[in-house]
């Protein structure tokens, strides 16, 4: 029976492939019929995705994913590329959230698209974002490196389409290039990288690649490594290579910022985790070091920034920098473990980033969807125009409440479970060594409880704002709860998120193949106390910490019978009044007196101003005293030190340096012939 | 290890009683010691009381959130409480959740504290949620390098563990780490609990206010629930510190009445010496501008890196 079940799981993937080609082919069908191509791409994603979803956890549930064998999807036609993929373990981490997240989005977008009707091609948006979720399962599941790259290079041009798909203003436009650019430049380190790799291996099999680190020599490992670190680095917007993120995900079509947010940026993860831990062996102590220093900036300065924004979308993509900072300590402490030789521990902190990873996904997809909803219905991504919403789109608040209590990593949603399980890894991490270094681990879970923090700050004032109080615009008082479809998508990965909240220890048994093929071992049942209902986050005798969000919920609503007690026996005849806010004793509050999102963090600007150098411009005209002003114009500005500081700097240098090199292109076609010739003299010399 | 209903009930009853009391007390003699007579310490249980009777008045812009905020307030300081160890050892929730849960409940607490102060559409709840949530982000590195420091030397997040590494070894109490991660736990515990100098409890002005400007709003039950369930996280704070860093006379597992009693004695004790350091920090200080509270809190994680460096050098 398993064997045919696990037949059929395997034969549901090449479907769920199938399907996504057959919703793009459905998009350009019916270019000239939006409902049907609404009907059809969305319709196909979804069924496809779903489809994945069933044969990626089954085949890590059952563990069948560990003896996964490659196939050949189809037979090539061009010499050295081999269309092969191969659904092992890790793979199949990574498709389930793809196709998890598919098919929620799918399901949403069937709504979403219905607001392009009549202004934009609903089919070339079906189409593209068909090919983008095959490019990204391909990518995740791909086992050639050349086919890998053509699957990553389809991903980036179909998502660069995604991104410019509202090209009519300028904003878009500047940030897809902006996406592209840099995307390209990532996939030149990956080239160089595999070119690397297949140097040491003679082909281009990853299977050839397993290990292959422990025999190539040093520095070629430690090339391959930083190539391999800034390509995905890039995609998966670690700081400083992070600019482009919050430019392309906020201008998108928000189906496909959360996309981008949910899967697209862990192609990044995916590759890095991939690199290190399938191809490069045991890894030297600064790779480490490294990645944890990398991962610990990202997330302090990815959720400082969200801080800054007032644009709702541009907030959630900065949070998505945070994430993956978070994901990246979890990495970063797996190869400073493996590094000392303690493979369980390297698990733990593997298991803490994957989980967040998958964690990350949902919530940041539940949250851009809400950011969709409310777009949908107030026409602006700015949140000082909103407010008052939670009334108004009563589904949408609980949805994205539900996101915001999940990224802020409180108990007893998903975000805390993996930043609990960060925790435990890192501090466990103290006694694996006796130099300096450990502090590194308490050090940089102090930055990840900052994080933290500051992330509840930071979604205390997106929902406060957005959904609570009074609506701050006419748009906003208007608004309309988003339709059916739209919400069924975002109560899917709520129901997500809950789920990997209270059943984390169900969940940890994905894992077991997983770590099982990228360090030999297996935790779930260590891992798993009490009959499943404790998670414990030790490794070995000498450590010990349990948590169970279950229970504490539990808990939680039986002593709801505390405040029960006391309303029966004091406050059964007490009435409620509605009244108008009190205000200590204020008459006529109007929109205009709430607090702003800007002054809400006002206090985070000033205390970290030496990063954000803030700026702010006041004109005041008034009759003839200032106090009774007319009209106050107030501007204000936090400078984004990498783009100020990094990257225009090396933008005026690579244009200065393109001037100088102008000379050779002097236009005569003896010269360049000469130059050919110069050319290829040099690399017969090399040749030789 | 299996939860014991007896003991749950007892250590809930046991929070619920003894917070507003030790309010109450640390009121009473923070007017002793100012020259005044002040509220008996059991007038809170009476001010509780009325509240709970009382209509309620809702703002009319406040949506659901504001009503659901007090209860998670109430609740999760509650659930925090149990995971505390008050009279003996282990704390009865050990099992679902050490030293991170108890942080990250009281931070969910607080998430809805803020929301609720957002809520009614007025300024001054704004502003007090603005900065709750900034005072609260830069006490938690401080809150948790100390954490860290200890728990680290007794290779466990599980609190009572911690605390019986602590009673295990009588040195341990002037380790260098703990007395050092002690002074930064008392500095966070001014600020979460919205004492002098960062926050003053008794204070009559909207701008001023912090932890009163969200609660502007509230009243009646609602009030009632806020008022009781931020004197709850105060008793958790103050336990964590005193048992955790003093854990003199904390009866062991099954431990009879009479040891209880004991217990309950030396609890008390400790809670009365710890209130009363409060008491003359609140006193013989003026409330710090908003912005020079970012100096004290780095003090206090100055203070915390400290007794993390001085784990490194003693193992």
């Amino acid at each position: 029976m398993s064997y045919t079940m696990d037949a059929l799981s395997s034969t549901l993937l090449p479907v769920g492939l199938m399907g996504y080609v057959a919703g793009a082919v459905a998009g350009l069908l019916f270019l000239r019929r939006e409902r049907l191509a609404n009907l059809f791409s969305f319709g196909c994603a979804a069924l496809a995705a779903l489809c994945g979803v069933f044969s990626c956890a089954h085949a890590l549930a059952t563990g069948a994913a560990g003896a996964r064998q490659s196939f050949e999807l189809f037979p090539s036609l061009i010499p050295y590329v081999r269309f092969s993929i191969r659904p092992d373990a890790l793979g199949c981490f990574f498709g389930m959230i793809v196709s998890l997240l598919g098919l929620a989005l799918s399901i949403y977008s069937l709504g979403y698209a219905r607001g392009y009707y009549g202004r934009k091609s609903v089919g070339v948006l079906g189409a593209f974002f068909n090919l983008l979720l095959l490019a990204t399962t391909l990518v995740f599941l791909a086992d050639h490196a050349l086919f890998f790259l053509i699957a990553w290079e389809i991903m980036a041009l179909s998502a660069y389409c995604l991104v410019s798909f509202e090209h009519e203003r300028e904003e878009t436009r500047n940030a897809g290039v902006l996406f592209f650019v840099m995307s390209h430049i990532g996939t030149g380190c990956l080239i160089l990288g595999f070119l690397l790799l297949f140097q040491a291996s003679g082909s281009y099999d990853f299977d050839s690649f397993h290990a292959l680190g422990d025999k190539m020599p040093a520095s070629q490992r430690n090339a391959v490594f930083l190539l391999f670190l800034f390509g995905f680095g890039v995609k998966a917007g670690m700081v400083p290579l992070h600019i482009w993120l919050p430019a392309a995900h906020p201008v998108a079509p928000s189906n496909v910022s959360a996309l981008m947010s949910g899967v697209l940026i862990k192609t990044g993860i995916y590759g890095i985790t991939r690199v290190c831990f399938d191809f490069l062996g045991t890894p030297p102590n600064w790779w480490g070091v490294t990645v944890l220093t990398l991962g610990t900036i990202s997330a302090v300065l990815g959720v400082l920034f969200a801080l800054m924004e007032h644009d709702l979308k541009r907030l959630l993509a900065y949070h998505s920098i945070e994430n993956i900072g978070i994901i990246l300590m979890g990495l970063g402490a797996t190869l400073m473990f493996l590094h000392t030789g303690h493979p369980a521990l390297a698990s733990l902190a593997l298991i803490a980033g994957l989980y967040h990873t998958i964690n990350h996904a949902v919530f940041k997809a539940l949250l851009f969807l809400g950011a969709g909803a409310v777009l949908h219905a107030t026409h602006t991504r700015n949140m000082e125009e909103m407010g008052g919403l939670a009334k108004r789109m009563p589904w949408t608040a609980l949805f994205f409440l539900v996101g915001a209590v999940a990224i802020s990593a409180l108990p007893p949603l998903n975000g805390f479970i993996s930043e609990w399980l960060t925790y435990q890894s890192l501090l466990q991490g103290f006694g694996t060594t006796t130099s300096l270094i450990r502090l590194m681990f308490p050090l940089s879970g102090v930055m990840l409880a900052l994080t933290g923090a500051l992330a509840a700050a930071c979604f205390v004032k997106a929902f406060g704002i957005t959904f609570l109080a009074q609506p701050r615009s006419d748009h906003a008082r208007h608004a309309h709860e988003a339709p059916f479809t739209m919400l069924l998508g975002q109560g899917v990965l709520t129901a997500a998120c809950v789920f990997l909240g209270l059943f984390p220890t169900v969940f940890l048994k994905v894992f077991d193949p997983l770590t099982h093929q990228l360090t030999g071992q297996q935790l779930s049942q260590q891992l798993t106390v009490t009959n499943g209902l404790v998670l414990a986050g030790n490794v070995s005798t000498t450590w010990s910490g349990t948590v169970s969000t279950l229970g504490i919920l539990l808990i939680g609503l039986s002593l709801l019978t505390v405040p029960f007690a006391l309303w029966l026996f004091l406050a059964r005849s007490a009435r409620t009044r509605i009244a108008p806010t009190w205000d200590c004793g204020l008459r006529g509050l109007t929109p205009h007196m709430e607090y702003t999102a800007t002054g809400f963090s006002k206090p985070i600007r000033m205390i970290f101003k030496t990063l954000f150098r803030p700026r702010r411009e006041v004109q005041r005209e008034y009759d003839f005293l200032p106090y009774f002003a007319t009209t106050i114009r107030f501007e204000s500005h936090v400078e984004e030190v990498f783009l100020t500081r990094l990257y225009r700097p090396l933008n005026e240098w690579v244009l200065r340096v393109s001037r100088r090199l102008r000379a050779l292109q002097a236009g005569s076609i003896q010269a360049y012939l000469s130059y050919i010739f110069v050319t290829l003299l040099a690399l017969l010399l090399f040749a030789l | 290890m299996n939860l014991d209903p007896l003991a749950i009930v007892l250590q809930t009853l046991l929070l619920l009683l003894l917070a507003p009391l030790l309010s109450g007390g640390i009121k009473n003699w923070k007017a002793k010691l100012q020259n005044r007579r002040g509220p008996r310490p059991w007038q809170v249980y009476f001010d509780l009381a009325k509240f709970l009777r009382k209509d309620m008045v809702i703002s009319e812009h406040a949506s659901w959130v504001f009503a659901f905020a007090p209860y998670v307030v109430f609740l999760t300081a509650l659930v925090a409480g149990l995971m505390v160890p008050m009279l003996n050892l282990p704390a009865p929730l050990s099992l679902f959740g050490g030293v991170l849960a108890v942080v990250g409940l009281l931070a969910l607490g607080r998430f809805f504290l803020a929301l609720g102060g957002l809520d009614p559409a007025s300024a001054f709840g704004g502003m007090g949620s603005s900065r709750e949530m900034t005072i609260s982000a830069i006490a938690e590195p401080a809150l948790m390098l100390g954490i860290f420091a200890v728990a680290i030397t007794a290779g466990s997040t599980d609190l009572s563990q911690i605390a019986q590494s602590t009673q295990g070894a009588t040195w341990k109490l002037l380790n260098p780490a703990h007395v050092l991660a002690f002074a930064a736990l008392f500095i966070v515990l001014l600020a979460e609990t919205g004492r002098i100098p960062v926050d003053n409890p008794a204070t009559h002005l909207e701008l001023t206010m912090i932890h009163e400007a969200m609660l502007l709003e509230y009243s009646g039950r609602y009030l009632a629930l806020m008022e009781w369930g931020a004197s709850i996280k105060q008793l958790v704070l103050m336990t964590l510190l005193v048992n955790v860093f003093f854990p003199v006379g904390l009866a062991g597992p099954q431990a009879s009445a009479a040891a209880l009693g004991l217990s309950l004695l030396a609890y008390l004790a400790k809670l009365l010496a710890l209130s009363a350091a409060v008491v003359v920090v609140e006193t013989t200080n003026a409330k710090l501008r908003l912005f020079r509270v970012p100096d004290l809190l780095s003090a206090s994680f100055v203070l915390a890196t400290l007794a993390l460096l001085s784990t490194f050098l003693f193992h």
